[in-house]
């Protein structure tokens, strides 16, 4: 089977800045594959260029075999981005923002009964089938993270991209997220995403890959089957704890 | 009460100030939620260029209007795409630039000057002409047309950019029909609130409904029929009082706007109380410092 993410040697600038200098990493179908590493190592522009947001300057960057640039079948990809606090200017729903993935299947026409089935699966993954009337500015952090995953889920996508999931998110939640993932990767679909810590995650992940200054420093097969490895492959360095210390609570560390 | 409908120029009148409440909050609520509710204010005064222009090229100046303010909304959101200028900085630039150039050409204009504005600037609903109604009939049609109508899409749009460009929605053509969407409905309603006034009936009925509101729909619904409630009654008013519709609208928004605040108070209270122990979600990381 074609492999699902390709990255050989890829480069990345931000403003001038060289941000990624020659990355490789594969997620194959039906894996799990972490990028680690500490704030400035490149781990979330790697997936936002995967996603076509960064421009690549350099490399072969392929999703499904065809290279990003010329990448249309966006549909099979379901994006988390890094959760946001501000909040919108207009309220908007639960419902309303999950909804918003549909169109990565309906494009320019209207949603239908189907589209409506599937915001409702997407809902009830992430447990928040109760809370689908409410307005998102009123939930926590963690809800809010479930709501942009069952965005992403809700267009049925092939691989999950996510940039961050745990940040900012409850116990309760961390959990909700790692049966959500469980599900998916059950159904075959490909998870490649942004982490600060493996956590509640640890057993699903296939892959853990440590980014370093824009470098793969090292890559963990299979770091749930090693007890330990959390530690050890992803080494506090001075600036990451300094920085990362006050944003996660995940009662793991 | 209804001889007011008696007379042809308050039917007129009537019809353009219920198309407006219509058409301004319809697009107005996508302008708030990008958060660039300036954005009618800059469109109004580069409108007041094609105004001027109208009378310098003896053309209608409300077609003028339209094109020469589509070109500068179309301006305003490359600017903000490729992030050349601060959004805030492309507004001001249209502002000035706007102004300056309505009242330069309309002293070009032969036997023209800025008396000749005064109607555009401050509105005058009751001198609206029967060709007058049919370009706000014919633009009103069209800004409802896109903003009921792809109102999921420029809600994906304006809420997430970045997810929405990974959907595969083509975002700036959106974006772009969007600022032509905003022109038009400036234009449109220029001659009933007046120029320098317009943006206030895209953004108070928005704003006033999302005091009560929490998701996107209703508050839609309910802006619209603030805008609808607003510029009737003003209109109503200024006929039977001797006071200018433009300004009347607008104060009976603001009013409406207190009021609904005051009403929803209480409610937000007891909202944010319930969400308040499930609250110690951790503020995430600066997103501008994102690796």
């Amino acid at each position: 089977m074609e492999t699902v993410i390709s990255l050989a040697k890829v480069t990345a600038e931000l403003g001038g800045r060289p941000v990624l200098r020659g990355i490789d990493l594969a997620v194959r179908p039906g894996e799990a594959v972490a990028l680690l590493g500490a704030n400035g190592s490149g781990k979330s522009t790697a997936v936002r260029a995967v996603v076509g947001q960064v421009p690549v300057t350099g490399g072969e960057l392929t999703l499904f075999g065809s290279p990003v640039r010329r990448f249309r079948d966006w549909a099979r990809v379901g994006y988390v981005p890094q959760r946001s606090t501000a909040a919108a200017g207009v309220p908007a729903t639960v419902r309303e923002v999950v909804s918003a993935g549909r169109l990565a299947r309906r494009r320019l026409r209207p949603l239908g009964r189907a589209d409506r089935a599937a915001v409702d699966r997407a809902l009830g993954l992430v447990g928040l089938a109760d809370r689908a009337a409410e307005s998102v500015n009123d939930l926590s952090g963690g809800q809010h993270q479930r709501v942009l995953i069952a965005r992403a889920l809700t267009g049925e996508p092939d691989v999950l991209i996510m940039d961050e999931p745990l940040a900012g998110v409850d116990l309760d939640s961390q959990q909700v997220l790692a049966d959500t993932l469980r599900e998916a990767l059950g159904r075959g679909v490909s998870v490649l995403l942004v982490l600060h810590e493996l956590g509640p995650l640890q057993p699903l992940i296939d892959r853990a890959v440590v980014l370093a200054d824009g470098r793969v420093e090292r890559t963990v097969e299979r770091p749930g089957r090693l007890p330990g490895t959390q530690t050890a492959c992803h080494p506090p360095t001075a600036a990451d704890e300094l920085s990362a210390t006050p944003t996660l609570r995940t009662g793991i560390l | 009460m209804l001889e007011l409908l008696d007379y042809p120029f308050m039917q007129r009148a009537l019809l353009a100030a219920l198309l407006i409440g219509v058409a301004a909050p319809a697009v107005g609520i996508y302008l708030v939620q990008r958060r660039q509710a300036l954005m009618g204010d800059g469109i109004g005064h580069v409108a007041l260029t094609g105004v001027a222009l109208g009378f310098l090229l003896d053309t209608s100046p409300v077609w003028m209007a339209v094109a020469v303010s589509s070109l500068g909304a179309v301006a305003m959101e490359l600017l903000r795409s490729w992030g050349r200028a601060r959004g805030d900085i492309a507004l001001a630039m249209l502002f000035y630039g706007g102004m300056a150039g309505g009242v330069m050409i309309i002293n070009l204009a032969p036997g023209g000057s800025t008396a000749n504005l005064t109607s555009y600037l401050w509105g005058s609903v009751t001198t609206v002409s029967p060709s007058d109604i049919t370009a706000i009939t014919f633009l009103s049609g069209f800004v409802l047309l896109i903003c009921l109508g792809l109102r999921r899409q420029l809600f994906a749009v304006c809420q997430d950019e970045e997810f929405a460009r990974v959907t595969g929605l083509p975002v700036r053509t959106l974006n772009l029909l969007l600022a032509v969407t905003a022109a038009a409905t400036v234009t449109v309603a220029m001659r009933v609130v007046g120029l320098l006034l317009v943006s206030a009936l895209m953004v108070i009925p928005v704003v006033a409904a999302q005091q009560a509101t929490r998701g996107f729909a209703m508050t839609l619904a309910l802006s619209v029929a603030i805008g609808v409630l607003v510029s009737v009654s003003g209109t109503v008013t200024s006929y039977y009082v001797d006071v200018p519709p433009g300004a009347t609208i607008v104060l009976i928004a603001l009013g409406l706007f207190l009021l609904i605040s005051a009403l929803a108070l209480p409610l937000a209270r007891r909202r944010a109380r319930r969400a308040a122990p499930v609250a110690p979600a951790v503020a995430k990381a600066d997103p501008a410092v994102r690796s």
